[in-house]
This record gives C-alpha cells, structure tokens and sequence, in this order.
C-alpha cells in the first residue's frame, strides 16, 4: 500500500531521515519505533506532505506522493494524527471533527463518518460542543484520532499516540489502536512505548539517527538484542 | 425654565443620543468585523481598509449618481468589487510578504493606502461628492432619527449575521477559523491555505463594500474620506483586543456611544476627542484589549 523508497528529508540545512526504505502493506500494523531525535516524527511527516523528500520516492497504492500537493494527499487516503495531537484547541468537538471532512469526497458522507466516530469514542458525543482545548489528555487524543478518521482513510498514521497521557490512558489508547485495526484500517504508529506498541503491530522498523538499523515482525523484534537492550531494558 | 422642564427635556436628547450611538455602532461594527477577520485570520493589518471603503463609496457615487443605476442594485456589485479588490490586494501585496517581518506588512499596506488615495485624487478630484439621495428623517415622538442610520444598522446587522452563519455553518467558515488557531497542519485536512486566505480577504473586501454602500448614504465621498473612518475603526479593534471578534463588536459600541453622548455636551468632534481619550486611558488600563485574545 505505501512505498518509500531512498527516501532523504530534513529542515533546511539539517538532515533528518537517510536513505529510508519502508512498506506497509494492505490490512497491516506497523511500528516505528526508536529514541528521540531518531527521526520518527520526520518520517510520518514526510509521508503525510507536512515536509517534502529531498530524495527518494514515497507511493501510496502506486500514486506518487512526492507529487501530489500536500494538501491533496489526504485524498489518496492518508489520514495523519500529528505529534501532540495539534486539535483547534477553540474550537468544539464537532468543529475539529468537521474540519477533519473537509476535502471534496469526505463532505458528503460527513454525517455517516460522524455516527462511526461516535460510535467508536462514545464519550466524544457527550463532549461534542465542548472547546477541545480544555478536554483531558485522553479525550484529546480520541478527538485527534476521531477527526482523522473522518476522512475515511485507508492508511492512519499515528505519531506518539500515548504521550503525555496516563498509564491508564495510556493502556486504553493502545485498547483503541486495536480495535481500528480490527475495523480493517491500515495503521503505521509510531511509539516511544516499545513494549505496548510490539503488542498491536505485527511488524516494526527500528529507526536510530535517521536511518533504518532492524525490522522484523513483532516477535523477532521482542527477541532482538538491539531493542532488548536498548529499549525494554533487560 | 424649571429645573424640571430642563430634565425632561435632556432625558429625550439622552435618548435619542443613545440610540444614535447604537445606531452608529452597527456600521462601526460591520467595519471592525471587516479588519479583525483579516488579522484574526491571516494575522496580517490592513492599514488601507478604510481605502477601500473609499473606493467602494466611489464605486456607489459613479454607479447611481452618474449612470443613474438603482441604489438597491448598485449595491451588491459595489460589495462584489471591493471583495474582488480585497482579495487583489492579498494575492499581489499580502502573500508575497506572508513570512515576512510584520513591520514590512505594514509599511505595504500603508503603501497602498497612499496609492489608493492619490489614485481617488488623480482621476476623481477632491471634490466633495454625494449620491443626492437624502432620505427622510424619521419623528418618534419627540425624537428625530435619521432614515439613513436606520437603514445602516439593520444592514450591518444583517451582514454580521451573514458572515456569523458563514463562519459557523459551513465546512470552509470552519476551515478560516481552524487556520488562525494552527496554519501549519492544515494541509493534513486537505485545506489548501492559500485559497483559504483568498477566500478570507475576499470577504474582508466584501465587508468593506457592504460599509461603503451603507456610509455613502450618510457621507460625503472624496479621496481622504478614508481617515474618518480608518483610524476609529483601527482603535476600536485594537481597544476589542485585536482578532477578537466579539471585543470588537462590544467596543464598537462602547466607542458610539461615548462618541453620540459626548456630541450631546457639545459638539459631535468633541465626542470623538472624548472617545479617544477614552481609548487612551484603557490602553493603560487594559494594555491587551478588553477581551484579551489569548495566544
């Protein structure tokens, strides 16, 4: 479904990602996973638009991202949830949801999406004409999710989906990753939480210092010295 | 005379001034929505707003003075063409300038405020010039209100309702509210910024159209008639807090009324001496605005 192929990008005179190779096929959950500054945040950035490839090649079901304009490729059915969610913190639920339906093809089924993504975040209905600035961590999160599946995507990127949120949040968020997942959407998250995140993937890349180092399935990465050591701690 | 007959006599004037000065806050109003909407949105001032109004009032003078076109016709093409002028003047001086120190944002629309007014001085002279239409005066009970400010009021209400509807209602109102609280991720909802901003001058334009229509019943047009209504509408929404609609509107009011009141004691300038010492004080007082626009 998504290609990168050699894929550079950075911001201005610093480079951030080299020479990524990444797949995500159909029907999938990936993980990225790594330590700050590895360039996950760029990486999710660069497939959405939000910054530009200075090299390489990003498809998503065989259309050239690289080309598209940046706020066409929600349109190929690329739906991201930003790094600290970034909602219209003055604006309500039901605002920031609709600014999720924004693009052409979405307007029209913006009432049915809006019964899925109430019936998936009950408690966003109870909130729904609340601002979403003074909402909790947690119904942040959902709401950010929400507005991104408004789109009817069929790739959600999701970028640190669990921070700054509660342990408890923290489990309930993963819970949902699951169940859209089981909704037959294709995920690619990125986490810091190592050991949640092997749970809901069923493959991962390792990403230090803007390149590539592992991958595998969820187990092999599990097994895999590199991230015992580096990222679970044993 | 009595001391009793004075008051009855000031508790009318009274009257009459207030609602004189609610009925000049509406257009104030319609004026401050115009620029509050431009930097509230695009977090850019434009100096020249009053110019435009000025060539929309032109635009109405030409239409029904000199072509003998209706009023009630003239009127949505006068809004048309400033909405087309506002958005001229976002994509050719605006954009080129959006990352741009604020400083060299203002110096260009202050630019086109002088362009606009020598343009105005060089084809249409400074010669003082006014549609001829004089409306009746309207007698409530000892009272006296002019037809013209009526018919102003309720237009600029209908015109904030308009654009309140279009802000909250539709999916591209939501979108220019979302882009003044984060432009950056825009493009993840498939917002394209730059049309967004376009639309956004547009209807600040329109707004300056719609003023112009409105105070031309009232005013005299000529080429510096910028300056009556450019810098009160400029203190109202700085003393509102700037970009915050609603402080705008509430000082529109405030700013009418100390000016109609004012004009009671004496003259009507010195109602406006009154009003902006006013401003003054609560610039003091409240350095951010009445409402503060968070940041």
């Amino acid at each position: 479904m998504l290609e990168l192929r050699g894929v550079n990008a950075g911001y201005g005179t610093f480079q951030a990602l080299f020479d990524v190779n990444l797949d995500v096929k159909a029907g999938e959950a990936v993980g990225v996973i790594g330590p700050n500054g590895a360039g996950k945040t760029t990486l999710m950035r660069v497939i959405s638009g939000l910054i530009r490839p200075s090299r390489g090649s990003i498809k998503m079901e065989g259309v050239d991202v690289v080309a598209t304009p940046a706020h066409k490729i929600v349109s190929l059915g690329i739906a991201h949830v930003p790094e600290n969610r970034r909602l219209f913190p003055q604006l309500t639920v039901d605002d920031n949801l609709k600014m999720g339906a924004f693009m052409k093809e979405a307007r029209g089924h913006y009432a049915e999406r809006l019964d899925v993504v109430f019936d998936l975040f009950p408690r966003l209905k109870e909130r729904r004409h609340q601002m979403a600035g003074t909402m909790s961590g947690g119904e942040q999160q959902m709401c950010a999710i929400g507005r991104a599946l408004m789109s009817s995507p069929k790739l959600l990127l999701l970028d640190e989906p669990s921070a700054g949120l509660a342990p408890v949040v923290v489990q309930q968020v993963f819970e949902l990753v699951k169940r859209i997942r089981a909704s037959g959407l294709t995920v690619l998250i990125v986490e810091q939480n190592v050991q949640q995140v092997l749970k809901v993937v069923d493959r991962a890349y390792l990403i230090e210092a803007g390149t590539i180092r592992a991958s595998g399935t969820s187990s092999e990465m599990l097994a895999s010295d590199t991230v015992k050591e580096a990222y679970l701690g044993v | 005379m009595g001391m009793q007959a004075f008051l009855d006599i000031f508790d009318i004037y009274l009257l009459e001034a207030v609602i004189n000065g609610i009925l000049l806050g509406g257009v104030l109003a319609l004026l401050a929505l115009g620029l509050n909407l431009i930097f509230g949105v695009i977090d850019v001032t434009w100096i020249c707003y009053a110019e435009l109004v000025m060539i929309g009032m032109y635009a109405m003078y030409f239409m029904v003075q000199y072509y003998g076109v209706g009023y009630f016709i003239a009127a949505p093409f006068t809004i048309l063409l400033v909405a087309a002028l506002g958005a001229l003047l976002h994509y050719l001086v605006i954009a080129p300038l959006l990352t741009a120190p604020p400083i060299n944002q203002l110096l260009a629309t202050g630019g086109v405020l002088f362009v606009l007014q020598s343009f105005a001085t060089v084809a249409f002279g400074i010669d003082f010039r006014n549609l001829g239409i004089r409306l009746p005066v309207l007698a409530f009970g000892d009272m006296n209100f002019s037809y013209a400010r009526l018919l102003s009021f309720l237009a600029a209400l209908v015109g904030m309702v308009a654009v309140y509807l279009f802000m909250t209602r539709t999916f591209t109102g939501t979108a220019i509210r979302a882009i003044a609280q984060d432009r950056q991720i825009m493009a993840l909802m498939g917002v394209d910024t730059k049309r967004i901003y376009l639309i956004t001058s547009a209807l600040g334009g329109a707004l300056a159209g719609l003023a112009a229509c409105l105070l031309v019943l009232q005013y005299d047009v000529h080429p510096f008639v910028g300056l009556s209504f450019g810098p009160i509408t400029f203190l109202i929404c700085v003393l509102g807090g700037l970009g915050n609609f609603i402080g705008g509107f509430i000082a529109s009011f405030l700013f009418a009324e100390i000016i109609s009141l004012g004009g009671l004691f004496s003259d009507l300038e010195w109602g406006y001496v009154l009003a902006f010492a006013f401003f003054i004080v609560m610039m003091f007082i409240r350095p951010a605005g009445l409402l503060a626009r968070r940041r």
